[in-house]
């Protein structure tokens, strides 16, 4: 509840800072508002929302706290998918690019759970993860360096930095529809990931097949990260932080540290864009590399703790 | 009503065609070799597995059952007693209710003097201590058929010993126990015992004439020898 009360504080702040350029003229500032300053909020809300909910639905999937998005490839599959629809489609048909986003990750993660089965060890999580990713990654290099032409190469590398600077209020809403849908429809699922904690055998006594919540977690988690990657570019970090700090709000329980979760992925990913704003650079960082740069430290914290034996 | 009954329930390659017929109020034991479908029968009649045939506890079929439903009917207790994340003891109990009771969770806190471990992440118990949680956790609904394997494994002696009791405390008051067995000196607590190998019921007696038969020397390869067990000659080669 605290949590939540402070991420729309942090959200108004992040609408309304700096003030300055909104006091000058009201038209302007309208225009400032709604078509710069709106999208970018909406898109830091909810794609760390996103994050943190899909990461934690993997967790309690694999009964893993490595597992997310990011390690289980999906942001680099959704990356590779968005950057091909972006050469047959283009890059300005944000709803073409998200639903290829979402396949690409979709993908990604079906060929983790062939590759490492569903109660995967840590390594064999990592290892699979690692390899679907750097696959997807060397097929991103491949088509930027087969581009159509260099305006095509240009959109694509700019795209592929991860940033929520620039996007329209229509790209914003390609994401968030299709996302916010998956997202509810995983919320749904917390109790099922609450009980498969107790081992896949006794979820499926009560009525929970394992094999039916995995294609649903990882379908829905597809939509919801592969749209905002789609989108955003790919951001790391959050959603593996994220349901790590969410689980010591919910007593350990995976499934209803989802929503916990998705409101701590937002507040990261706002503080995060902070930053972003906050380093006087000539043009913006990635949001993308706040995270990455912030969320080590977090991620070798968890790997030294998990080495000593207790599971996050 | 019959307790449980189950009509041409299979497992391709693992469990043959297998007809069951049992009334509540009693403890079955599952005896057999290794890998002789003990775990796939308890799997099936749980409905963990897509078998083929169908289940019915108390009349009503189990397939396609709500949670709420299944939890009065049945519980579950496999054989891994690992739990991937930090819950507590009281939380684990509380996931086998459909709604949290916390009177319920203090009864079964106390039936299995777990009271000093209440607020303990299950990880960081013991495999013996662990297993009485997810054994209260499986109690917790009070179903009417409840299918434990390997209930006794890592128990100290006096949780062995207090566990039967427990059991036949549920029997009493017409639940169905069936329990998947290795140790056969429990054998004698049981009211009936099933043989179970080659992925079929082979015999259904009382334990002491199924200890006394010869099937079950065939299959177990043993016999009985001054109140414990030997391997039968013909099947002794030199350890050597």
């Amino acid at each position: 509840m605290l949590s939540f009360v402070l991420m729309l504080m942090l959200a108004a702040v992040h609408l309304l800072w700096p003030l300055a350029p909104l006091t000058l003229d009201p038209e302007l500032s309208r225009t400032l508002l709604v078509e710069l300053r709106l999208p970018r909020t909406l898109l830091v809300l909810g794609y760390g929302a996103a994050l943190g909910i899909s990461g934690a639905a993997l967790q309690a999937l694999f009964a893993n706290p490595l597992a997310s998005p990011d390690i289980s490839g999906a942001s680099s599959g959704g990356a590779l998918g968005a950057v091909l629809a972006g050469y047959w489609l283009g890059f300005s048909q944000p709803l073409a690019l998200a639903a290829c986003g979402a396949a690409g990750a979709g993908a990604a993660m079906v060929l983790l759970l062939v590759l490492a089965g569903r109660r995967a060890d840590s390594a064999t999580l990592l290892l699979a993860g690692l390899a679907i990713s750097l696959a997807a990654g060397a097929a991103t290099s491949l088509a930027l360096a087969l581009a159509p032409s260099p305006f095509a190469f240009y959109d694509a590398f700019d795209w592929l930095m991860g940033s929520v600077v620039d996007r329209s209020f229509g790209q914003a809403m390609a994401a968030l529809v299709p996302a916010s849908i998956a997202c509810a429809l995983l919320l749904r699922r917390a109790h099922a990931l609450d009980l498969i904690a107790l081992g896949e055998d006794v979820a499926a006594s009560l009525g929970y097949p394992p094999r039916r919540l995995a294609r649903e977690v990882v379908g829905l988690s597809a939509v919801g990260v592969g749209a905002f990657v789609a989108v955003a570019g790919a951001i790391g970090f959050v959603g593996l932080v994220a349901p790590v700090l969410a689980r010591r709000l919910t007593r350990g329980h995976p499934g209803r540290a989802m929503v916990p979760a998705a409101i701590i992925g937002a507040i990261l990913l706002t503080l995060a864009d902070f930053a972003v704003r906050a380093i006087p650079l000539d043009r913006p960082i990635p949001i993308g590399v706040v995270t990455a740069l912030f969320g080590t430290p977090l991620f070798l914290y968890l790997i030294v703790t998990m080495r000593r034996g207790v599971a996050s | 009503m019959t307790a449980l009954v189950a009509q041409g329930l299979a497992l391709p390659h693992r469990l043959r065609a297998t007809d069951l017929s049992i009334e509540g109020g009693q403890l079955v034991a599952l005896v057999g070799p290794n890998g002789g479908g003990k775990t796939s029968l308890l799997r099936a009649l749980a409905g963990v597995e897509d078998a083929q045939g169908e289940v019915r506890i108390n009349g009503e079929p189990i397939a396609g059952l709500a949670e709420a439903r299944r939890r009065a009917l049945l519980a579950f207790l496999p054989a891994s007693r690992e739990l991937g994340w930090p819950i507590a003891t009281r939380d684990v109990i509380a996931l086998g209710l459909a709604t949290r009771d916390e009177a319920r969770i203090a009864a079964l806190l106390d039936l299995f003097e777990l009271g000093a471990l209440a607020d303990r992440p299950i990880n960081r118990l013991s495999t013996g201590e662990r297993t009485r949680v997810l054994l209260a956790r499986a109690m917790a609904a009070s179903p009417k058929l409840l299918l434990l394997d390997e209930p006794f494994a890592n128990l100290e002696p006096y949780w062995v010993l207090r566990l039967a009791m427990i059991l036949r405390d549920l029997a009493q008051d017409g639940t169905l126990v069936l329990v998947a067995l290795h140790d056969l000196g429990q054998l004698e607590r049981f009211d009936r015992a099933w043989l179970v190998a080659d992925g079929a019921v082979q015999m259904d007696e009382a334990p002491a004439d199924l200890v006394a038969s010869e099937r079950f020397e065939q299959i177990f390869r043993i016999i009985a020898a001054d109140g414990g067990w030997t391997i039968r000659p013909a099947d002794r080669q030199s350890s050597r």
